[in-house]
């Protein structure tokens, strides 16, 4: 019989304010110079007190929304106690017995996974061991981190495998960015993945869990619970009992390890934070924030169906990322009425998205525009440029940032829909291609395939090729 | 003794003011005092004679400059440290903080700048504000100007002793279970615990957060009405400050007391007074009667659990609290070189803190820990909920609770250092009013047959600390005491 795996994901995002949770400080501290984004109260200097950032509260209580979480109408600050140098105060203020939001969805492919809670709490600083590529006898602290405003999200444990795991980030990244809740850029920390994992044969009660962290793409959370799976079913089956415990992903050897010092349980004393007063969520409060949520992924994909008329493949692929949906939008606002949904939605899937994979880039820094695209997909519909200079134009859009119709210009893409100038190539592609006007005559359509390479090479490529054709059966039929 | 150190604040301020004086004269008036007597009484843990005479002057020229001046016009003012003034020192009197300046001023501070006081120096504490005695202080026990053998109270001894002494004319302290009306009380001052939220806790190191309160002491009614005034108010810097506000408490507390119903709670009474205390509390009631006040008794039958759920809170916060002096980013560090992280840790904290703060501490930590914190942590907060209902339901039949604000008069050093339990009796009787929250204050009711200042303590219901002052008034008007320590 075999082994189910089952997995519960505890994702911590950070909520995309300007300032930290507790204190003005501004939290773009990405690439900057160490301890520049610090003041009294996130480096914990005595005697200071924290006040709660309202606009970190509607972002998470909008999260919350999102994922049609139960919004708690009083929910408490309590204080996790431990000792670490990047842990200014000697306690991380967060949420415990009472967390702002409970209960939740997320849809992914085939299911629903449930989720457990979501709470508010502020991020620790950072430990350096080395300056670039020296190491240090010593550590140092940068606390530009410190009091960046958290949620972490607790999935219920529904997923069965890793690429549900793997669904499940993928769509929760998608509602976070959608909502306008958080960049989730894991390579600014913005996004962290820890999962819990166990075994068990189908329809016993769950197995022992095991936490693994160090996950930093969504790839690395897949092949870790892949890893995972295999080791504690080759345990099982070998009769041995998994020990609860802590592992890291170590990405490069592709396994799981056990964290040092993990073996005994941490008591963080966790008490209601007495600086601050219970957080209450206003009906009304609430309510405002429900009604200025953005469309949600789903809602959008849908949408793009129904409306537009795109498979639920395109759909799909389009409304992947919030930011390639706006940009499909715009793009064809600018394309219409010339250029419809599918044609744009392939634009944007084949040239566009195979361009921005290419530079590591993204749709919103992109240097052709959606209305750039727009129009080129625009000129190539209305047979002012055909499929192949479209591609040329896109290409030289991207280099250039310019115009696509100035480039049609520059390049001399224009189509040739004048019927004299192509009857002339037409006239000249027959009298060099004898053989070929014959084979057709005598009853061979394919042969009409060289005349029009023939005439799309002294037009160099500007013929309009639906001319082209009706104009060489028109002459050959006569 | 020059006569500017015999005026009252109020008086100063009005002097200023008017030009009969500078405040510059008011400050070396004051630093000459200090330099006659500190060396005897230890009030001050550092002395800020450069920035002070500077700040007077600054005063000066604003007068001469033809602008207003503020309620606290050159009033020379101390600041127990545990309050921070950006610049200087913060040690909370202990050797942890030991050559830590603070990087910002607290919200008092800046409001006392913002009227015009000058900031003379921050008086000893017990460590932390741990202690009722002074006898904690890390650095060295400040003394009773009335009786140099005897403690001045605590923690705000310094703050007490530096008014009491005449070295300067009103102080800031805290108080998280009496250690302002404690230490007013042995000294023969006014010392008044703001209701919880008043004043902000921004820049006060925090020892137990739900129960600390920032508040004057004071040779006069007047003058703590005054420096109450400028202290309190919203500050949105403090999440639990109170959205009122600032108040005229001056203008406020005046007045009669015809119609006040005042509550004399039976469970402080139930061991009995001794004598001289008893005559104390008897006279001052007399002088509220006489002033139109009614008495009765009333019942707080959760009294005597105050003492127990105050030693679960108290410490349980400060665990947490005291948990950032880690020697990581202030303060003194101590290690090995080499040693590991756990060692700087166990070095810092054990070389940095002294035995009562590390009782409190494991207290505390116990309090808290997974196992026991249902069965001492929330339970006394459960217990703290029915105190603050006795509270509720006596004030219901009366305004103002009257109580003596300790069970004697100060101690002689030494005396209760040997037992902590003897020790924490000695705030049995302003603990309860930490716990629910309510303002409280010590006002100078008579003396020992030693000589020594006697206090009784009013509580009033939330808000209504001005009725707390006009109460105080009438008692202080009844001339019960009087005269000065002889230095």
């Amino acid at each position: 019989m075999s082994w189910e795996t089952v997995v519960g994901l505890e994702v911590h995002c950070q909520l995309g304010t300007r300032t930290k949770l507790f204190c003005p400080c501004s939290t773009a501290s990405f690439g900057k110079p160490a301890n520049v984004n610090i003041c009294p109260v996130c480096t914990g200097q005595p005697g200071v007190l924290p006040v709660l950032n309202r606009a970190a509260v509607e972002l998470a209580f909008q999260a919350g929304l999102a994922f049609r979480c139960r919004i708690e109408p009083r929910s408490v600050f309590a204080r996790k106690n431990y000792f670490y140098p990047d842990l200014p105060k000697g306690y991380q203020i967060s949420q415990y017995e009472l967390p702002f939001a409970q209960g939740g969805t997320l849809a992914i492919a085939g299911k629903e996974v449930r989720l457990h809670r979501i709470h508010m709490e502020e991020d620790a600083g950072k430990l350096l061991h080395a300056i670039g590529s020296e190491e240090l006898p010593y550590s140092l602290v940068d606390f530009n981190r410190a009091g960046v405003p958290l949620i972490e999200i607790v999935s219920e444990a529904d997923m069965r495998s890793p690429e549900e795991a793997f669904d499940y980030l993928t769509n929760l990244k998608a509602v976070l960015q959608y909502a306008g809740i958080s960049r989730c850029d894991m390579e600014k920390g913005e996004l962290r993945c820890d999962a819990n994992v166990s075994v068990r044969r189908p329809g016993e009660p769950f197995g022992t869990k095991v936490e693994v962290k160090n996950l930093n793409s969504f790839r690395a959370v897949r092949d870790a619970i892949a890893y995972e799976v295999v080791r504690q079913s080759r345990a099982r089956e070998a009769g041995e009992a998994i020990r609860q415990e802590t592992r890291q992903w170590d990405a490069a050897a592709e396994r799981t390890e056990p964290m040092r010092s993990k073996e005994e349980a941490h008591d963080y004393r966790y008490f209601p934070e007495p600086d601050l007063v219970p957080l209450v969520a206003e009906e009304a409060w609430v309510a405002r924030l429900k009604a200025a949520l953005p469309e949600l992924p789903a809602a959008r994909r849908a949408r793009f169906v129904a409306e537009l008329g795109l498979s639920d493949y395109d759909s799909g692929v389009v409304t992947a990322e919030r930011a390639l949906a706006d940009y499909f939008e715009e793009a064809l606002a600018a394309a219409a009425p010339e250029a419809g949904a599918k044609q744009v939605a392939n634009w944007v899937q084949s040239d566009f998205l195979a361009r921005v994979k290419a530079e590591k880039t993204s749709p919103d820094r992109a240097p052709v525009r959606p209305a750039m695209l727009g129009e080129i997909a625009k000129l190539v519909a209305s047979g002012s440029i055909s499929g192949k200079a479209g591609k040329d134009v896109f290409a030289a859009c991207w280099e250039t940032g310019k115009k696509p119709s100035d480039i049609v210009a520059e390049l001399g893409l224009a189509q040739v829909s004048d019927e004299a100038a192509v009857a002339a190539w037409v006239d000249e592609a027959v009298k060099e291609n004898p053989q070929a006007a014959a084979d057709f005559r005598g009853g061979k359509p394919a042969a009409a395939g060289s005349l029009v390479g023939a005439v799309m090479r002294r037009s160099r490529g500007k013929a309009n090729p639906a001319l082209v054709n009706k104009l060489i059966k028109e002459k050959l039929a006569s | 003794m020059s006569a500017l150190t015999s005026l009252s604040a109020k008086d100063i301020a009005a002097g200023v003011r008017r030009g009969d004086f500078s405040a510059e004269a008011v400050v070396k008036s004051h630093l000459d005092r200090i330099a006659a007597v500190d060396a005897k009484v230890r009030a001050y843990l550092c002395v800020l004679a450069d920035s002070a005479r500077a700040a007077a002057r600054a005063v000066d020229a604003k007068r001469a400059a033809g602008k207003a001046l503020g309620t606290l016009a050159g009033v020379p003012v101390a600041l127990k440290d545990n309050i921070c003034l950006a610049g200087a020192q913060a040690t909370c009197g202990s050797r942890i903080l030991e050559g830590y300046k603070a990087p910002y001023d607290a919200t008092v501070t800046e409001r006392l700048k913002a009227a015009d006081a000058v900031v003379l120096g921050k008086t000893n504490l017990d460590e932390f504000a741990m202690g009722s005695s002074n006898e904690n202080s890390a650095y060295f026990p400040t003394k009773n100007p009335w009786d140099l053998a005897r403690v001045p109270g605590g923690s705000s001894g310094g703050s007490a002793a530096a008014v009491a002494a005449r070295m300067a004319a009103l102080a800031l302290g805290s108080d998280t279970g009496g250690s302002i009306r404690q230490p007013a009380a042995f000294c023969g001052l006014v010392g008044l615990k703001p209701t919880y939220g008043a004043v902000s806790r921004y820049g006060l190191v925090a020892f137990a957060s739900s129960l600390d309160q920032i508040g004057p002491l004071a040779r006069s009614i007047d003058d703590a009405a005054l420096a109450l005034s400028v202290i309190s108010g919203h500050d949105p810097k403090d999440s639990t400050s109170a959205p009122s506000p600032a108040r005229d408490y001056l203008a406020e507390s005046a007045g009669d007391l015809g119609g006040l119903r005042l509550g004399l709670p039976r469970e402080y009474l139930e061991g009995g007074l001794e004598p001289d205390m008893q005559g104390a509390l008897e006279s001052g009631l007399d002088a509220l009667k006489a002033r139109g006040a009614s008495v009765r008794e009333v019942s707080m039958p959760h009294t005597r659990y105050a003492l127990s759920v105050y030693y679960v809170i108290a410490p349980s916060e400060a665990s947490s609290n005291l948990a950032r002096f880690d020697g990581v980013r202030y303060g003194a560090r101590r290690h090995g070189a080499g040693g590991s992280l756990l060692e700087l840790y166990e070095e810092t904290r054990g070389a940095g803190f002294g035995p009562e703060v590390k009782r409190r501490i494991m207290l505390g930590t116990y309090a808290l820990s997974s196992g026991y914190y249902d069965a001492f942590y929330l339970k006394a907060q459960k217990v703290r909920t029915l105190i603050k209902g006795d509270f509720d339901a006596a004030f219901k039949d009366v305004d103002l609770l009257v109580t003596p604000t300790t069970p004697s008069a100060a101690f002689r050093f030494g005396e209760k250092t040997d037992d902590p339990l003897q020790m924490y009796l000695s705030d049995v009787f302003t603990l309860p009013c930490n716990l629910a929250g309510v303002g409280g204050v010590s006002v100078p009711a008579g003396k020992s047959a030693q000589g020594l200042p006697l206090g009784l303590q009013f509580m009033a219901r939330p808000g209504e600390d001005h009725l707390l002052l006009r109460a105080a008034r009438a008692v202080e008007a009844a001339g019960l005491f009087s005269g000065e320590p002889d230095l």
